[in-house]
């Protein structure tokens, strides 16, 4: 280790050493053409000089100019002149240099491949890590130099890769042989993609290198397989929890209390609206907790839902108990009149709702598998929902009222439980979970007046096909009908997955129409 | 009985009196109908053209007017429903008597309100991007057809500064506009050598959601050996989930870049936009062109938000159909004037060969007979900001070709509309 840094140092010093860059070299960076740009890229990456670093960065940062003939920084209100670092007035008429993607993709590599030299041994790590795809090369002979110095076992194993990547097109057979059997080990599609040139006659003309390659892709091909389908299966979860999230308020209101409920999926709108409104609060009150506002939005989305549901069905859905179709009409049209009210509250545009920082992004479990991260708390979310309800149900003196109610009206009465009282709570409980999922709604999907339009049909799906009053009948419904979409989409595409997702559920109604799991007992009307 | 008689008389004065009123009010000042979805999926990118066109109506009214006639605007709302819309169509020909009708902005609903313009000879002025494939007598087209924007779009990506991609993902939404271009690019990528199985096309309906399993289909279709690029005509609020999955999933513009024929700086407004950097747009204009003109478009678009206090009028954006309908407008404006009448088949006939300096910069003609704008093609890349930095710009304005050379058939087809 001692002897890496000394050899860093002496580095350093030989640099420091060095006078500025090529004025003629920097100021092709701005050339009009791409093609020059990437030239300038290339050749200013293989003097491994720490102040083309600087100016690399200004151009990846968009702060190069062209001005009077020199490539200038301008930062704010300062400028400096891109070649010496010397600070110099801020010219007048400025150009901007246009970096497409071509150049942002070659200038980040040259900047990786450049801070590979750093002696932090952090940078070095996240440079080699950003090297993994598109590597030219031109930046061979850098790479087999930064691997030399490198002491570092997981640095060296990242190097290794980006070197043979970097080889692949290497006269030398030998130095392809090497380049492919190091890559065999990788499992990223990017490699894969390299490699697949080498594999047939016109690629690559030396046999051994292309028996190799084809081994090589092979390989790689079974590790991506697996990941292509764990990434399936976690895609019909996270479908399976959202279509849960959207049912469960239904499964009490519909699956345990028989309310034939067509604002369901205006209360999911009323919880998105909520997270909205939070995160307007937030902006405007509390700019620098707005990353929290989704916490907050979860009880406020909750009792609001939950009193819509209370304002319902005491206004309305009490005197109609027993009248499933007349209940129907109602609740459609209080459905009607909660998306008008949305529409002059908030507008008839969808409204941006957009994720917490913490909730950006995705977790790399392989190379070609990302989970994002808002996905994945949506199934956190949904487990924790169905606790809640789950405890709500069994565990409390509301719950076994509520399943007293349920299963024997008169008997429940009888014995002293206020049967209006349950049915209001019940609702207001059905109502508020519903706020619940569209919480998690609002996180994936657009926020507007209709958007409960799109749930409801796909909650009623999900309650009957679970089996009406039961809530673990909900569960495997929405997992089931999650990944079986995920499967056919995958297979036949969106459109027609809809559709036969649909035809499927005819054919298994006719078949079993009590749903997966059916009360058994007296008790059943 | 006499009170009966007093109210009947009243009720026949007062009706008598208004319509007066209404005959004396429909002599000075011209109808103008607008015809955007301000509710409904499309809403996201409808409403802001209603907004152009008042805004437009606005600046010729207090500039004197048409003919020293001032310009009233009927505003209806189709809600994102095809059929609707040839009803509010039909209402705004035939009850409000309007002379000329801007709006649409999917091809299916120009499609359902097509009979109808043609059967009560109206005017209608279509201000999007679309597929082609038409050319009828009463319909002003002033967005851009596939030679327009999704030709050299393509041929951007082939070429070095794109990536030179050799696959293809063809990505839409389940309409007539998605795959009618989808079918003229994929003759023409043949065209070019692109082999069939490099072409992957997929559909989504409207309003779609979970894009999780077609970013997947993506990436592994992009792990197969060739520069993969993505070809999006995915219209309406589907865009933002797609671009969040997109952003999430980490699949970055400099591996699979993604170029969309209908995502502006409108679409963009409700992205966290810094994961999608260097991602494209092919349009025939970005508000961040820098010309006299277009300062002064953007600057009148902010100040009409301010006054009207639009939602979130601090951060409102320009954008390309927002451009058309604005130079549609004042196209209309000349071609009256020249006319001397509002009349329909005198417009039509006055229309050709009007010019009009457009905010993109450039002075943009109506063709003397296909009912098209020429126009200049620009390739956008998004920044972090949410706007667009322009990678390539077309020598000029380009002439419409309305019949895709790249379908069959089309060869024999005259280049004016019929009955003209």
């Amino acid at each position: 280790m001692t002897k890496t840094i000394l050899v860093f140092l002496l580095y350093a010093c030989s640099l420091s050493a060095q006078a500025a860059l090529d004025a003629a070299q920097v100021r092709q960076l701005a050339a009009e053409d791409s093609s020059d740009k990437v030239a300038a890229i290339r050749q200013l990456t293989q003097t491994a000089d720490p102040d083309a670093v600087r100016v690399l960065q200004a151009m990846a940062d968009d702060s190069l100019y062209l001005a009077g003939g020199k490539a200038v920084i301008i930062d704010g209100d300062k400028a400096f002149d891109a070649a010496t670092g010397a600070a110099i007035r801020v010219p007048a008429d400025a150009e901007s240099v246009t970096v497409n993607n071509r150049i942002r993709g070659e200038l980040a590599n040259a900047l990786a491949a450049l801070k590979l030299f750093d002696a932090d041994a952090g940078v070095r790590l996240a440079s080699a890590q950003k090297l993994q795809s598109s590597v030219s090369p031109e930046m061979a002979p850098l790479l087999a130099q930064a691997l030399e110095k490198e002491g570092d076992a997981q640095i060296r194993a990242l190097l290794t890769v980006a070197h043979a990547q970097a080889n692949l097109g290497n006269d030398d057979p030998a130095a392809r042989m090497a380049a492919v059997k190091a890559l065999s080990e990788t499992s990223s599609p990017t490699i894969k993609s390299l490699l697949l040139p080498l594999t047939d006659k016109a690629g690559e003309p030396d046999d051994k290198v292309r028996y190799e390659a084809i081994a090589a892709v092979k390989a790689i091909d079974g590790r991506l397989a697996l990941a292509e389908n764990l990434g399936r299966v976690f895609s019909g979860l996270s479908l399976g929890s959202i279509l849960l999230l959207a049912a469960l308020g239904l499964a009490i209101t519909y699956g345990v209390m028989g309310i034939i409920n067509m604002a369901h999926g205006e209360l999911l709108m009323v919880g998105a609206y909520a997270a909205y409104g939070m995160q307007s609060l937030f902006r405007a009150y509390l700019p620098d907790w707005i990353d929290w506002y989704l916490p907050a939005a979860i009880p406020v989305a909750f009792f609001a839902a939950a009193l819509v549901g209370v304002v319902m069905e005491r206004t309305v859905i009490r005197w109609l108990y027993g009248r499933t179709l007349e209940t129907l009409l109602a609740t459609w049209g209080i459905s009607l009149v909660l998306i008008q009210s949305a529409r002059v509250l908030f507008g008839a545009q969808n409204v941006e709702v957009s994720n917490p920082t913490w909730m950006s992004g995705g977790i790399e479990l392989l190379p070609n598998l990302v989970l994002p991260w808002n996905r994945i708390i949506i199934v956190g979310f949904a487990l924790f929902v169905l606790t809640l309800v789950w405890v709500l149900m069994n565990r409390t003196r509301l719950g076994m009222f509520v399943r007293a109610v349920t299963q024997n009206r008169p008997m429940a009465g009888c014995v002293g439980v206020p049967t209006a009282r349950i049915d209001t709570l019940a609702f207001a409980l059905g109502a508020g979970i519903a706020g619940l999922g569209g919480v998690a709604l609002s996180q994936i999907s657009n926020v507007g007046p209709d958007m409960g339009q799109g749930y409801i049909v796909d909650s009623f799906m999900v309650v009957v096909v679970g089996g009406v009053g039961q809530l673990a009948g909900a569960v495997w419904a929405a997992l089931g009908l999650g990944i079986l979409s995920k499967l056919l989409e995958g297979w036949a595409g969106a459109v027609i997955a809809k559709i036969s997702i649909l035809v499927c559920i005819i054919i298994f109604i006719q078949k079993r129409p009590q749903g997966i799991f059916a009360l058994k007992g007296r008790f059943v009307e | 009985m006499s009170n009966r008689r007093n109210f009947i008389k009243a009720t026949v004065l007062a009706a008598a009196l208004s319509s007066i009123g209404m005959a004396a009010h429909a002599a000075d000042t011209i109808k103008v109908g607008i015809l955007h979805s301000l509710s409904g999926t499309m809403a996201i990118s409808e409403t802001a053209l209603k907004e152009t066109a008042l805004m437009t109506i606005d600046e010729i009214n207090k500039s004197g007017g048409v003919m020293g006639k001032k310009l009233e605007p009927v505003v209806v709302d189709p809600a994102s429903n095809w059929p609707l819309f040839a009803e509010k169509a039909r209402q705004l020909l035939s009850k409000d008597k309007v002379d000329v009708v801007f709006g649409c902005w999917t091809s299916v609903s120009r499609k359902s309100v097509l009979p109808v313009f043609k059967e009560l000879n109206g005017l209608l002025f279509y201000p999007v991007q679309y597929e082609g494939e038409e050319l009828e007598k009463n319909v002003f087209y002033t967005g851009a057809a596939p030679n327009q924007q999704a030709i050299p779009a393509v041929e951007y990506l082939m070429s070095k500064d794109g990536g030179e991609a050799k696959r293809f993902v063809l990505l839409g939404t389940d309409y007539v506009y998605p795959r009618t271009t989808n079918k003229i690019l994929r003759a023409f990528l043949k065209s070019k050598g692109v082999a069939e199985a490099d072409i992957m096309e997929e559909y989504t309906p409207f309003g779609h959601s979970d894009y999780q399993t077609i970013i997947a289909k993506i990436k592994k279709f992009a792990s197969e050996g060739k520069k993969t690029a993505v070809v999006s005509t995915i219209n309406g609020d589907s865009n933002v989930p797609f671009y969040k999955e997109l952003g999430n999933a980490g699949l970055k513009a400099t591996d699979v870049p993604v170029v969309a024929f209908s995502v502006g700086e409108e679409e963009l407004r409700g992205v966290d936009t810094k994961p999608l950097v260097g991602h494209l747009a092919a349009w025939n204009y970005f508000m961040s062109l820098k010309n006299p003109q277009n300062e002064k478009f953007v600057k009148m678009y902010k100040d009409w938000a301010a006054k009207n206090k639009l939602p979130n009028a601090k951060t409102v954006v320009t954008n390309d159909p927002m451009e058309a309908t604005y130079v549609g407008i004042h196209m209309w404006k000349q071609a009256v004037e020249k006319a001397k009448s509002t009349e329909v088949d005198k417009v039509i006939a006055a229309m050709g060969g009007q010019s009009f300096a457009a905010p993109s910069g450039y002075t943009l003609k109506m063709d003397e007979t296909n009912h098209h704008l020429w126009k200049p093609v620009f390739i956008g890349e998004i920044k972090a900001d949410g706007q667009f930095n322009v990678v390539w710009k077309s020598k000029g304005p380009i002439r419409a070709q309305p019949w895709s050379p790249f379908i069959a058939g089309n060869e024999n087809k005259k280049d004016a509309p019929e009955g003209k």
